[in-house]
């Protein structure tokens, strides 16, 4: 049985939308698992020396230790945010004849294989391994190692039984914060504590016994729950979240495409991934203060005039490079509707109009920097409302790939392809580049002008662009609703 | 009036669809019947261009759909599930379709009050979200929008199914009302011999893709089609 379960993972894992991908993508991806990992073992590895030659008088292991305790309520709480028990994996097992107490077995064994659980694992193992190369003792190591895995595993189990249960992470963060003020407040030395207990494990690794035993009780407490919770009206349900309809009749004002704009706000706050992409694109406003800030990047004006587009273009790039990919699960409906095709790509286009010029609005702060970087920001903006809007919504007429708006938004790759690599070329190269031509050989304030100028030059264009634009769309209507039709 | 003249379907060296001519005159109930793979969604997809047939051409009320969009504006469809915004209320989706045909709130309120029956209370004011919705609710309200701003032409793929049987019912009584004036043309698909007998004055039977039964319904029809499809 634990085979066939195994199989089943097995599958599940490399048949998901993961996989299915472009070569080039599967490239990019792999390299930044991959330089995640490297990043995480440098830290596993360099943290011994690190803490060695910053706080010479204490022993690394020591300091480690005295931290855990923390580390551990961190932990739970960020599980408790983040962390779903993978129950609905069993729906289609619950009519074959299997024993419902191997399915919640299998459940809980599932779930201490998460994510969760092994990222820390990137920091410990190599610290122990480093303790025992510098001659720590071995069982002391190895049993350090032991609990600290069963306390991952223990902190898994509890989060189930915590199971979204507000009062107890209220209960939660009140300790952590109780401890850390007791801390503070000289009023108790919780770190040494802290640290006593995990030193105590290290000279005596039978303590970590204890250890096997709290995780044996709480994975009993979750297999006795759950068992009585495998019914689809109970823990294998999907919750339906109750519908919240704002009023949006002050978007009636602009006339023809008020019902799709109506519709793209819909679309946009009641979907996971596109309301991710919203909410990064304030994120986006703060990009600046990484260039802004840096004496290294005050003498190369390309890069911050990427910077400067990227502040104000946020939801501009973001959402506009997946249109119409958006409404790629209704296309179809789209297409047997009466309306012109101009007001559905207006919609889209006042859209990101709307949102770059309030993003320019709230990028005013950075006047703190100078006018320069001021200026540079507004021919960003410009540019980004005059060129990339239109240019973003011509990219979109190469879109072929389907998009789920009830996947989540992070990480999520869907809808990629080709296109969304080769527009950043006009959209961030293009503007980089003649920025930095006229302001090397032309100097004065020719490079904001020159940007701004393409964007104000493109808004006027407009409505040839849009004509344009429109007979694209047209043109590619049914090769759009088959790509579209197709699973991602 | 529709006519569908010698349209045909390919996909590589496959015909899935070759269909010679069909008149569908106005104010007819249409029954379109065949089993899976038929091509019966397919013939649909292209009477909404929604697919380019490979030859041939479809012409609704004198005017090409492949080359004219003129046709959408009397011509309310639904296909399938795909044809909902899923993450609309379905109040809020009547709104949406109701701007696109040109009707206001008070229209589109109005409208919908008269089919408070057939949702029977499992619509509206309900605060959820199409996509929660069961498949039989959301059938009804993609069939009700179809018949949204007084549509000539209806197009309905396989409406019965995942319909209880008293919504099967009363969506009869619908169709039936619907092509009562002869003003209004009803295409449906089905599996359902016994619905689509009742509403359809005119069965075409497809069959991998070519038309081999066109019948105008009488009261052995029925009779016909069973032990046609019991081989």
């Amino acid at each position: 049985m634990t085979l066939r379960f195994l199989k089943l993972e097995w599958k599940q894992y490399f048949r998901s939308s993961h996989w299915q991908k472009g070569i080039a993508l599967k490239i990019i991806m792999a390299f930044f698992a991959l330089y995640f990992i490297v990043s995480f073992l440098a830290i596993g590895v360099g943290g011994y020396y690190i803490l060695k030659k910053k706080f010479p008088e204490t022993d690394p292991l020591t300091l480690v230790n005295s931290f855990l305790l923390y580390a551990v309520l961190g932990d739970l709480i960020f599980r408790y945010l983040m962390q779903k028990l993978p129950i609905m994996n069993i729906k289609p097992l619950l009519t074959l004849p299997i024993k419902r107490s191997k399915l919640v077995h299998y459940v809980l064994a599932k779930s201490s294989a998460s994510f969760f659980n092994i990222l820390g694992l990137f920091f410990y193992i190599p610290f122990a391994v480093v303790l025992i190369i510098e001659g720590y003792n071995v069982a002391g190591v190895l049993g350090w190692l032991f609990t600290i895995i069963l306390m991952i595993q223990s902190a898994n189990f509890l989060n189930f039984l915590i199971n979204k249960n507000n009062i107890a992470l209220g209960v939660i963060i009140v300790v952590l914060l109780g401890l850390i003020s007791l801390q503070k407040f000289d009023i108790y030395n919780v770190t040494a504590f802290g640290g006593q207990i995990f030193d105590a494990v290290y000279e005596n690794p039978i303590y970590s016994l204890i250890g096997v035993a709290i995780l044996a009780v709480l994975y009993h407490l979750n297999f006795k729950q759950l068992k009585n919770l495998v019914y689809l009206d109970e823990a294998v349900s999907q919750k339906v979240e109750e519908a919240k309809s704002a009023d949006l009749s002050f978007a009636d004002k602009l006339g023809d495409v008020a019902p799709f704009i109506k519709n793209d706000i819909r679309l946009i706050w009641r979907n996971k991934r596109t309301k991710t992409v919203f909410l990064m694109s304030f994120l986006f406003l703060f990009y600046g203060l990484i260039f802004f800030t840096q004496k290294t990047y005050r003498e190369m004006p390309a890069m911050l005039m990427f910077a400067s587009l990227f502040v104000s273009g946020g939801f501009a790039l973001n959402y506009g490079q997946f249109i119409p990919a958006w409404d790629s699960a209704h296309y179809k409906m789209l297409m047997s509707q009466s309306f012109k095709y101009r007001k559905f790509l207006e919609s889209k286009w006042i859209l990101m109009v709307v949102m770059t010029s309030f993003l320019y609005l709230l990028s005013f702060p950075y006047l703190y920097f100078g006018l320069d970087i001021f200026l540079m920001i507004t021919a960003g903006a410009i540019f980004n409302i005059g060129f990339n809007s239109l240019f973003l919504l011509f990219a979109g007429s190469f879109n072929r790939k389907r998009i789920d708006l009830n996947k989540s938004g992070f990480g999520n790759t869907q809808g990629t392809s080709a296109t969304q690599f080769l527009i950043i070329i006009p959209l961030m190269i293009l503007p980089m580049a003649i920025f930095w031509v006229f302001n090397k050989f032309v100097g004065g304030n020719s490079g904001y002008i020159a940007v701004a100028a393409i964007g104000i030059i493109s808004l006027l264009c407009k409505k040839y662009a849009m004509n344009f634009i429109e007979k694209k769309y047209i043109q590619n209507k049914y090769v759009m609703i088959n790509a579209f039709g197709k699973e991602a | 009036m529709i006519t569908i003249d010698t349209i045909s379907k390919k996909y590589g060296k496959t015909e899935v669809l070759n269909v010679q001519s069909i008149e569908i005159p106005t104010g007819q109930s249409f029954g379109l019947v065949g089993n899976n793979g038929a091509g019966k969604t397919t013939l649909f997809n292209i009477l909404l261009d929604l697919i380019r047939p490979t030859t041939g051409a479809v012409t609704n009320n004198n005017i090409v759909v492949s080359q004219s969009e003129d046709w959408k504006n009397f011509t309310g469809s639904f296909i399938d599930e795909s044809f909902l915004i899923t993450y609309l209320t379905p109040e809020e989706y009547f709104d949406f379709v109701g701007d696109l045909r040109g009707m206001n709130k008070a229209d589109v309120a109005k409208f919908i009050a008269q089919f408070d029956e057939f949702f029977n209370g499992e619509i509206i004011g309900k605060k959820k979200y199409l996509r929660d919705l069961s498949k039989g609710n959301q059938k009804k309200a993609g069939i009700i929008a179809a018949l949204m701003g007084n549509p000539q032409v209806v197009i309905l793929d396989e409406p019965f199914a995942n319909l209880d049987p008293t919504t099967q019912i009363r969506l009869k009584q619908i169709i039936k009302k619907l092509t009562e004036n002869r003003e209004i043309t009803v295409l449906i698909s089905s599996h359902d011999l016994t619905h689509v007998t009742e509403v359809c004055e005119r069965i075409v039977v497809l069959d991998k893709g070519t038309v081999v039964k066109d019948i105008n319904t009488s009261p052995e029809t029925l009779k016909e089609l069973e032990s046609y499809f019991a081989l």
